[in-house]
């Protein structure tokens, strides 16, 4: 068959269990000791492997493979982490990151291993340090046998289990020859034995098992309170199961199929129950989550497009259901009106799905960045942890497809020239680990995403001087500004503070490219600090792009619709109390003075002046901490509009930033609200 | 003997034009347009084609020939060249003919008024007819509007 069919899906995997690799082995890098997460990062390694064995790309195999006998070793407790082994399996994951690549790109995912294959055969033999003596030694050993025996840790937590009282079974299922689905029917009898206690070890593995690499019968070790006839009866309830054999273990038993211990094992046995043991059986089971029962997800793979069309689809029948209403309420007829409100309901409903179907949780973008702030921090020469919140939340794909390239600006602008290097930090009080936060939450209609370090805060003084030094103000407008606005000066185009061009971050091209990227994503960008505080990055991004909801409003024969979400209210203006203050037009509203725009002269409407009006519907509009009251002809309503864009012919005009399709046919443009606040 | 065209014929202030078949989408009877403000004049706003939001232009306009208001006769022909789609409007459009790519000739310096960089060459036809073929990418080519508004400015 062909194998191209099969490639996309590959690619995917393989993306994900990268992923998850780098996601492990940094968890791993601040708990060396957690074999749980070794076990985590061997079944994606040996995933890996399998799949490109497959699919033919050699040394992606090859290397995982190499990786993979490393790993067996630490999870065996052959062999210990050092920073020397976590640097190779590092750059061995960057190595299969740049081949995956290659393969995406349509290459073949060839590159030169040997180097990395090298250094992890050292590994394996113990040849990386002096004092491996103990793990050369363990290393022939470290073969996985065919028979179902435990490994130190797996044993300790059966006899400590024995030792309070639970009982120890060695379950034997085999399933039919002529069963179709038998990793179903493996994964039934998980679940099973996951309601009779805890699953400790299964041979073959539950990866394996998952993925029907297993011939008809597999081996699981459990821990339980249900008798061995129970525990039988309820295994051979499930269809197509040929036999079970239970067969409870006791201490002695459990003995026999351990592996005689090593010399050097005593202590690890030593400090490995009491980690394990004090937790009990309940702290086991959140530690280990139910292998079988939480990996099989389920969801499916959808292609990209496919949801654009969906999207595209609904967006059509949206416009007729705006049109139908209209109608409906034209034609009065109860029963017409009826139908068309039960189709609203059932239509916002599925707006609804359509709109979650296309959320992508931020985790997608975040997940790369823990990495990266340790690679930087190390190239730095400086201490800093990334701690990530809310990566749960979910932002339209269209607009996590756009927001990782300016995180990455930010969080390297933080680590580069936010936190300070660990002898300043000391000397200013500080601990010497800088601290950037990463939080995403919803809030209205919008998702925040902030990037707060603990590092030394912007300076006033060096950005205005670096401003005036680059011609974007003068002294004297620098004098005038709040700290705000001189914060903000460090987006104007042009714009770097770093007194060293760094390899990192100091390109000069930096956060002026941030916030156009943003603003085109209709969000914005601010900025807090405190001197010797730190810093804090705001991004807000709105939740959806495709569908928003608007006041429409009459211009004359023409009609505008507004986002909702820069509205806070609308009024109605007499002329008598539009004051002109300097040669601008301002009203007093709600205690402070804010200006009025005309949005027929905005739009330079060929029908309807304002000035001929003595009392104006006006809208109040916010953009940050900014105000401002736009006068209007009438307002028709509010209502759900589908983004459309203007076409690339039209771009780059700024006062509209789409168009929109209203139940008439009629297209109405939806006017910019920053076009409206400057 | 050169290559076979498929040619779109169209008039446009009592000449006739041609471009060629692959780059039209469609041709419409004239419909409402919604106007866009802070435009060149010659952009007449946006359609909803099945919809597609789509800006139309009125060729007259665009090369400065007089415009005209809309006849029963005018239609909007959508093309779409590059990653560009826009509507012109045209006096008439009506006919699709076949001509010999041999039989284009480079462009005079200006031909109905119109500056011989819009333009592919001009076709001689079997009847004796010449049909001007336009230079789509040209037309559309946006920095020269850019240019323009800054000198209207």
């Amino acid at each position: 068959m062909d194998m191209n069919a099969y490639l996309s899906m590959f690619i995917d995997e393989s993306n994900d269990h990268l992923q998850a690799l780098n996601e492990n082995l940094l968890r791993l890098e601040n708990s060396p000791d957690d074999l749980t997460i070794v076990q985590d990062i061997f079944r994606s390694a040996h995933t890996l492997k399998g799949m490109s064995a497959t699919m033919g790309f050699e040394d992606l195999a090859h290397l995982t493979h190499e990786m993979e006998n490393v790993l067996d070793l630490v999870r065996n407790g052959k062999l210990s982490m050092d920073s020397f082994i976590f640097d190779t399996l590092f750059k061995g994951l960057d190595a299969l990151e740049s081949m995956v690549k290659d393969i995406v790109g349509g290459g073949t995912g060839k590159l030169d291993v040997t180097e990395l294959v090298g250094q992890l055969k050292k590994i394996v033999s113990g040849e990386h340090t002096a004092g491996a003596e103990a793990a050369a030694s363990a290393a022939p050993q470290a073969q996985p046998s065919g028979e179902a025996v435990l490994d130190q840790y797996q044993y300790s937590v059966l006899q400590q289990s024995i030792g309070t009282g639970h009982r120890v079974y060695r379950t034997i299922v085999t399933i039919r020859k002529d069963c179709v689905l038998k990793s179903a029917r493996a994964y039934m009898v998980f679940n099973v034995l996951e309601q009779a206690g805890e699953v400790v070890k299964s041979q073959p593995s539950v990866q394996d098992i998952e993925q029907e690499k297993f011939d008809n019968s597999f081996t699981v070790f459990l821990i339980s309170q249900w008798t061995a006839d129970d525990l039988k009866k309820q295994i051979a309830g499930i269809s197509e199961i040929e036999a079970v054999e239970v067969t409870e273990l006791d201490a002695e038993a459990l003995n026999a199929l351990s592996r005689p211990s090593q010399p050097s094992e005593p202590e690890r046995k030593a400090d490995k129950p009491q980690a394990a043991g004090p937790a009990g059986q309940a702290g086991q089971g959140e530690k280990r989550p139910p292998a079988a029962g939480g990996a099989v997800a389920k969801t499916i793979r959808v292609d990209i497009e496919r949801l654009d069309v969906l999207m595209n689809l609904f967006s059509e029948l949206l416009i007729d259901r705006v049109r139908l209403e209209q109608l409906a309420s034209e034609i009065r007829s109860a029963e017409l009106t009826e139908t068309v409100e039960h189709m609203s309901r059932i239509s916002a409903d599925l707006q609804n799905i359509v709109l979650k179907l296309r959320m992508v949780p931020v985790e997608t973008v975040f997940n790369r960045f823990p990495r990266m702030v340790r690679d930087l921090a190390k190239s730095l020469n400086k201490k800093v942890d990334l701690v990530i919140t809310g990566a749960e939340t979910e932002l339209d794909r269209t607009v996590i497809d756009e927001i990782g390239d300016p995180l990455v600006h930010l969080l390297r602008n933080s680590v580069d020239h936010g936190i300070e290097p660990a002898d300043k930090r000391l000397e200013a009080g500080k601990p010497e680990t800088g601290t950037v936060h990463l939080r995403a939450f919803h809030s209205g209609n919008n998702v925040f995403i902030e990037i707060e370090d603990d590092g030394g805060g912007i300076r006033r003084d060096k950005v205005l001087a670096t401003a005036v030094k680059r011609g974007i103000i003068t002294e004297e407008q620098g004098k005038a500004m709040t700290d705000e606005e001189v914060y903000m000066l460090i987006f104007a185009p042009g714009f770097s503070t770093a007194e060293q061009v760094s390899d990192i971050s100091g390109r000069g091209v930096g956060l002026d490219v941030v916030r156009s990227k943003i603003n085109s994503l209709g969000g914005s960008v601010t900025v807090r600090s405190e001197l010797g505080k730190g810093t804090v990055f705001s991004i807000q991004l709105p939740l959806t792009l495709s569908i928003i909801s608007a006041m429409l409003l009459k211009l004359g024969s023409e009609k505008y619709a507004i986002p909702l979400s820069s509205i806070m209210e609308t009024t109605i203006i007499k002329r008598s109390q539009i004051h002109n203050i300097h040669g601008n037009a301002m009203i007093e509203f709600r205690g402070a003075i804010i200006p009025v725009v005309s949005l027929a002269e905005l739009v330079d409407s060929p029908d309807y002046d304002d000035k001929r009006e003595e009392e104006c519907e006006a809208i109040i509009i916010r953009k940050g901490d900014k105000w401002a009251a736009v006068l209007v002809d009438d307002f028709i309503g509010q209502s759900d509009i589908v983004l459309k864009p203007l076409g690339k012919y039209l771009s780059g005009y700024s006062v509209i930033s789409g168009a929109t399709i209203l139940g008439d046919g009629q297209v109405a443009l939806i006017i910019d609200p920053n076009a409206m606040i400057r | 003997m050169g290559e076979e065209l498929k040619v779109i014929v169209f008039a446009l202030a009592g000449e006739q034009y041609g471009i060629e078949v692959d780059k039209v989408r469609t041709i419409e009877r004239m419909m409402p347009i919604t106007r866009v403000p802070k435009t060149p004049a010659f952009v007449k706003g946006v359609i909803n084609l099945r919809g597609v939001v789509i800006p139309v232009i009125d060729l007259r306009g665009r090369f400065g020939l007089p415009e005209t208001e809309a006849t029963d006769t005018s239609r909007i022909i959508i093309v779409q060249v590059n990653d560009l789609e826009v509507g012109f409007i045209v006096d008439a459009a009506n006919d699709v003919i076949d001509i010999d790519s041999d039989r284009i000739d480079s462009p005079p310096e200006v031909v109905g008024g119109i500056k011989a960089k819009y333009l592919r060459g001009v076709a001689r036809l079997d009847d004796d007819r010449l049909l001007i073929m336009l230079n789509l990418v040209e037309v559309l080519n946006k920095e020269e509007i850019i240019q323009l508004e800054q000198f209207e400015v």
